[in-house]
């Protein structure tokens, strides 16, 4: 065992990480914030979820299941743009493969981080997957090939840094068929739900491998620029030229978003359809208009499309700003599109006294803490990945 | 002989024509109205008819239960008195944050500018296709197979909530206590497995707006209610395709 760690684990070579002490402190808040969202969620356990959390009866999704899909997107994203390089060949895409799918372990980490703390009794999920499973389970398929993607992609992630390429490409493969599997199957979760008008029909598991590749180019971007910029290294010129074809590749996929966004609103307030209407009016013109005018539009989707476009997809900076803006756009969409599908009552349009027009989610401070817990892993994670495996360099770049 | 001809002829009068005649004509005037009204009463009935096949009690033999628990709700008849609900409470022990039945007050327009309210009592509808079982990873919720009930396995119910989502109706919600979802199971291991035949909020309601039945005994008050040619039957949200086994009618 410990040889195999022993050859996983350059010694020498590659990038020498900073040792500086902010380095260092970076690392501990991330430890810190992982431990205070660690503790929170037990605390959570301990206490019920229904004293903890400010999900409800009516919306039992929050903030915790947008977190969980946010960095499962993140991670399939990662993955997806990963494997154009490593898995399919293609040259430009070929320096970013380490750390991507270095990252895409760590965000699929964060994201069974937070999942364990929404879910009441996530120990019993494990036994009763095998003892008692539902073929018929989105839920089911989703966890089923995440947790062999997560597999496929560590034994991938071994082979890179053996510098075994060809066999850690099939085990690439696996991972995205696996990956993209439990994706869509995490969108048809929604997709499938017929008493939930807004998230009824195709377009979500769609959608979702869509946006998914979009969060990939972000943290693509994101996360190879903070690496080098946080360890004094200078980019190799092949990489920048890799970053900035992954640049080209979000902005399209950017406009791809937009294009169904734009249409998804429009099927949903042309006829004023029962229940999706009422949704859709909401981000538009109501309780989430804020969230979707400046959250996804703005920082998700425009100003990250103008970012790219202006600099051409060259300069590095401007490309690191679009990524951030990206990134807190795409929590926002993922954040309306699970609240949102819940807060048309059940039996609107019935005249029912009781129901308000919309019901009402606040995320609580447990939900919260554990929210930044999972980033503060991510972080720490991302950093300390940066020290163990010297910049993720690969031979051959 | 031509019309020009007949105008020609002399009239003989009325007062010629014999009786037998005169009774004849109003017997072929009789005969044809009475066509067309029997047509008008029968051309009602089988409208009536048509919508009782086409409404939403599914076709007898199409579903294997037995018996095929129901529940039809006289809705007029609801006075909100709570009473189902403090026995159903009591009966399963239901949480005091939580609720299996509960009854909601609807508005409805009577027209000329008047509005009148109506209680709508909800539960479980037992779904023939029910969207809760089909989301649920460790089938923790499943209809039985023997009587159709929509029942939880309560240890094998990790808490995703993916149920409580996925149901049209808000039948759900997650018991601390039980570390599991709790939901309506028509009384089966409170009263009915035990030999009751009632539910207990429908042994409580003193109104008689919830009656409990089985759809495979044609002499049950529930399967005869629901099959009243006259009576207009309903169900809830019956677009989600969920098929729901708990009936709406006004008496």
């Amino acid at each position: 065992m410990n040889n195999i760690i022993a050859s996983v684990m350059p010694q020498e070579g590659g990038l020498a990480a900073s040792p500086s002490r902010s380095y260092n402190a970076i690392i501990t808040v991330g430890g810190l914030l992982a431990a205070v969202g660690l503790a929170a969620g037990l605390h959570a356990m301990l206490i019920g979820h229904e004293h903890a959390y400010g999900v409800t009866r009516e919306v039992p999704w929050g903030l915790l299941i947008a977190a969980y899909v946010f960095f499962v997107v993140t991670s399939t994203g990662l993955c997806l743009v990963s494997a154009i390089g490593h898995v399919f060949g293609v040259e430009a895409f070929k320096p970013i493969a380490k750390r991507s799918v270095f990252l895409a372990i760590i965000t699929i980490i964060a994201g069974f981080f937070v999942i364990a703390f929404e879910i009441e009794n996530p120990w019993r999920m494990p036994i009763y997957n095998m003892l008692s499973p539902n073929p018929t389970s989105n839920i089911w398929w989703m966890g089923t090939l995440y947790g062999a993607y997560l597999f496929f992609m560590v034994v991938e992630f071994a082979l890179l840094q053996l510098e075994k390429h060809k066999v850690a490409g099939i085990f690439g493969l696996l991972g995205l068929v696996a990956g993209i599997a439990a994706h869509s199957n995490l969108g048809a979760v929604f997709g499938l739900l017929g008493g939930r008008e807004f998230w009824h029909g195709p377009y979500m598991p769609i959608y979702f491998i869509t946006s998914a590749m979009m969060s990939g180019c972000a943290a693509v971007i994101f996360f190879h620029w903070v690496g080098y910029k946080a360890n004094g290294w200078k980019m190799s010129e092949k990489l920048e030229a890799s970053l900035c074809s992954t640049a080209k590749l979000g902005a399209t996929l950017i406009a791809v978003i937009m294009f169904f966004t734009t249409w998804k609103m429009i099927s949903g307030i042309s006829g004023q359809p029962p229940g999706k209407y009422e949704a859709m009016m909401s981000l538009i013109n109501g309780p989430y208009a804020v969230n979707f005018w400046v959250g996804e539009v703005m920082l998700g989707m425009v100003v990250p499309f103008i970012l790219i476009l202006s600099a051409r997809a060259k300069n590095l900076p401007v490309l690191f700003s679009a990524s951030v803006s990206g990134i807190i756009g795409i929590f926002f969409m993922r954040y309306d599109l699970v609240v949102v599908g819940q807060i048309v009552p059940h039996f609107h349009g019935m005249g029912i006294n009781e129901l308000p027009h919309l019901f009402t989610y606040t995320p609580s401070l447990h939900e919260i803490m554990i929210t930044v817990g999972a980033v503060g892993l991510t972080v720490m994670g991302f950093l300390m990945g940066e020290r163990l495996f010297r910049g993720h360099l690969s031979e051959d770049h | 002989m031509k019309v020009n001809d007949l105008e020609k002829l002399k009239s003989e009068g009325i007062e010629n024509l014999p009786s037998e005649e005169r009774r004849r004509f109003l017997r072929f005037g009789l005969a044809v109205t009475g066509v067309f009204l029997g047509g008008s009463v029968l051309s009602l009935t089988s409208t009536r008819n048509a919508q009782g096949a086409m409404g939403p009690v599914p076709p007898a033999g199409k579903f294997p239960y037995k018996p095929h628990y129901t529940m039809v709700i006289r809705q007029n008849r609801c006075i909100d008195c709570e009473r189902c609900m403090e026995a159903c409470t009591k009966t399963n022990n239901v949480a005091s944050y939580g609720y299996r039945t509960t009854i909601l007050e609807q508005e409805i327009d009577l027209g000329r500018g008047e509005k009148g309210r109506m209680f709508m009592p909800v539960l479980c509808n037992h779904c023939n296709r029910p969207p809760c079982v089909r989301v649920c990873p460790t089938t923790a919720t499943f209809k039985n197979k023997e009587n159709g009930i929509v029942m939880m396995d309560y240890d094998r119910c990790i808490g995703c909530k993916t149920c409580m989502a996925a149901c049209p109706y808000n039948a759900r919600y997650f018991k601390e206590e039980n570390r599991a979802i709790d939901k309506c199971n028509f009384c089966f291991d409170t009263r009915i497995s035990k030999g009751e035949s009632k539910t207990a909020c429908a042994a409580a309601c003193p109104a008689g707006v919830r009656i409990f039945g089985d759809l495979t005994n044609y002499d049950d008050e529930a399967y005869q209610l629901i099959h009243t040619p006259e009576k207009v039957v309903w169900v809830l949200r019956p677009e989600t395709g969920a098929m729901p086994n708990v009936f709406y009618m006004n008496d």
